[in-house]
């Protein structure tokens, strides 16, 4: 625990760092707990307040069906955070799997690795749109196609540092003391591979919620009635020229989530590898 | 040396085979059917049975991998389900917008972040590498159909500098077509910069810990000299690398661009396709879109391999 407070201090004696912290955890209360207290309903349609430019009464204004942008981006964010964080989440998990089979089993390296490189052979945003053409369009599906897209990055992350940590003194101790090998592997590697993998978790976290208001603006992401910052980019496009607000503000909300998480990903990789240092 | 070219050539093969197969995979596990699409509402079972035939969707799906696997070698990519023209043929069309928007990307992608670089890495832990590296992650971090929309809005719509959209007819001179390209181009090579004014810092960053630099600068060399003659040239190498990848996924990967400057390119293509479920226009390009990247990787490889001994690895 005191290791764990050390260690949050140093992460944020850079003040950008915990700037950032600090904004993801606004964004991911606001989107938690507003819509608990709140009585408004973000899909009430108000025809007579449609397309209306920000004022005291709605602080970004309401887009094409008179829907508050504030309310909505609040409640956009929600599912824009969820579907990150589970894409991150299983990429990591198959990821770490792959590489560590990869880097720890010889025999496995090279058809794993083949695999891996074909799969990163196309673009991100290209395998999203296939995989989720063939997966159907869903929250869930969105999750799954950019799981998969994601899974190859932390594989080759994991599979490099495990290479290096199979050859360390522990491990060949270990192996003499007669330590299986399933054990070694889950008690005395991954413990070490935890920190490149937590750094890959905050990236994929901000890629994924910026490649989901891809899909949804390319017409292949969540269906448009589930609000999430790209679909309300998407469902406001056509009114773009006349109503500038709806594209700026979901788009404000996803730069900021992002620069966030990657100031955090970046502030955690610094502590790790003190040769990537900033001042150094 | 041979060995490792062979090796390197080998596993190439390999991956271009799963490639291959992953194609394939994907088009076929698809759920819509294409043919129905493609017939509408009025037709009947035995239109539908026949069109299936023509299309040699009723055979196993092995004898359709082998039968598809055979025509590629031979340079025949297939028919397009919609538009009734051989997939090459769509492809060739649709090539020119998106090498000249990659390449002008690249450029741009290039002129901002090897300087940036270099200074975030000379001045590092200055204000400068912090104002650098800061915005560098802020590229990250802006959608690139957003930061499209933004530019479209201000420079085509408010001020009319440049076109909101397409690549101008057909026989334009090509200036006029550059002039379409400004907008988009700008968008990626200012979003990609981002990866190489990081890539370029970490780089120059190596090269200053190395010891003919310290032997540059003990000769009494003047710091000009050392920074762009020894060390950004040695640096340059990786970053020449990442240039190339980076040109080779934007080719398919600028498929958002296009779609927000609607540019008649290759992601263009392939999202119609998607979107139509035209199996053999979505196999045929994601082929060749990861057939071209799998290439450049290995060039690129065979390059270092030859020039620098270490790296036979």
């Amino acid at each position: 625990m005191d290791q764990f407070i050390y260690v949050l201090k140093r992460l944020f004696s850079r003040r950008v760092v915990l700037l950032a912290a600090l904004v993801l955890l606004a964004v991911t209360a606001l989107a938690i707990f507003f819509p608990m207290f709140s009585s408004v309903d973000p899909n009430a349609i108000a025809v007579m307040d449609r397309l209306k430019a920000p004022s005291a009464a709605h602080w970004a204004g309401t887009d094409e069906l008179g829907r508050d942008l504030a309310m909505r981006i609040v409640y956009g964010g929600r599912y824009s955070i969820m579907i990150g964080i589970a894409t991150a989440f299983f990429s990591v998990i198959a990821g770490t799997a792959l590489g560590l089979l990869a880097g720890f089993f010889r025999r496995l390296d090279a058809p794993i690795m083949r695999v891996i490189d074909a799969m990163m052979s196309f673009p991100d945003i290209l395998l999203g749109i296939s995989l989720v053409s063939i997966l159907g369009a869903s929250l869930w599906n969105v999750v799954l196609a950019l799981a998969i897209v994601y899974t190859p990055r932390v594989a080759r992350v994991v599979r490099a540092s495990t290479l290096v940590i199979r050859e360390l003194l522990f491990v060949d101790a270990a192996r003499a003391l007669g330590v299986s090998t399933p054990r070694i592997l889950y008690a005395h590697i991954l413990p070490n591979l935890m920190s490149p993998v937590l750094v890959q978790l905050t990236f994929i976290f901000a890629y994924a919620i910026l490649a989901e208001a891809g899909l949804s603006f390319l017409g292949v992401g969540v269906p448009p009635e589930i609000p999430t910052w790209g679909t309300m980019i998407a469902s406001s496009l056509q009114y773009a020229d006349r109503a500038f607000w709806t594209i700026v503000f979901p788009g404000i909300a996803i730069i900021l989530t992002a620069l966030s998480l990657q100031i955090v990903g970046d502030g955690v990789r610094d502590l790790l590898d003190p040769k990537l240092r900033k001042s150094a | 040396m041979l060995r490792f070219i062979l090796a390197r050539l080998g596993g190439t093969l390999a991956v271009l085979i799963l490639v291959a197969v992953m194609v394939f995979a994907l088009t076929r596990l698809a759920s819509g059917d294409p043919i129905a699409l493609l017939l509408g509402d009025q037709a009947t079972a035995e239109d539908i049975a026949q069109a299936r035939v023509q299309y040699g969707l009723d055979k196993p799906l092995l004898t359709q991998f082998g039968y598809w696997i055979k025509e590629v070698a031979q340079g025949n990519l297939g028919q397009s389900i919609f538009l009734q023209r051989p997939v090459t043929q769509a492809l060739a069309e649709r090539a020119e917008p998106t090498f000249f928007l990659a390449t002008f990307a690249v450029t741009i992608a290039a002129l901002i972040g090897i300087p940036c670089g270099l200074i975030a890495a000379v001045w590092r832990g200055r204000l400068v590498d912090q104002i650098f590296s800061a915005v560098a992650m802020l590229g990250a971090s802006v959608p690139s159909f957003w930061m499209g929309l933004i530019l479209i809005q201000v420079f085509a719509v408010w001020l009319g500098w440049f076109p909101a959209s397409g690549y101008g007819n057909p026989g334009v001179p090509f200036i006029e077509r550059l002039h379409h390209l400004v907008l988009p181009a700008t968008v990626l090579g200012v979003l990609n910069s981002a990866l190489i004014i990081r890539f370029t810092r970490a780089s120059v960053l190596d090269i200053l810990n190395e010891d003919y630099v310290r032997t540059a600068r003990s000769k009494g060399l003047s710091e000009r000299v050392v920074i762009l003659k020894h060390v950004l040239r040695n640096a340059l190498v990786p970053i020449v690398t990442v240039l190339g990848l980076t040109l080779a996924l934007m080719i398919g990967g600028a498929v958002v661009t296009e779609t927000v400057f609607n540019l008649p390119g290759v992601g263009n293509l392939v999202v119609r396709a998607v979107l139509r479920r035209d199996y053999p226009v979505i196999q045929g390009t994601l082929l060749v879109i990861a057939g071209i990247y799998v290439l450049i990787n290995l060039v690129i490889d065979l390059i270092y391999m030859i020039v620098d001994p270490r790296i036979r690895v």
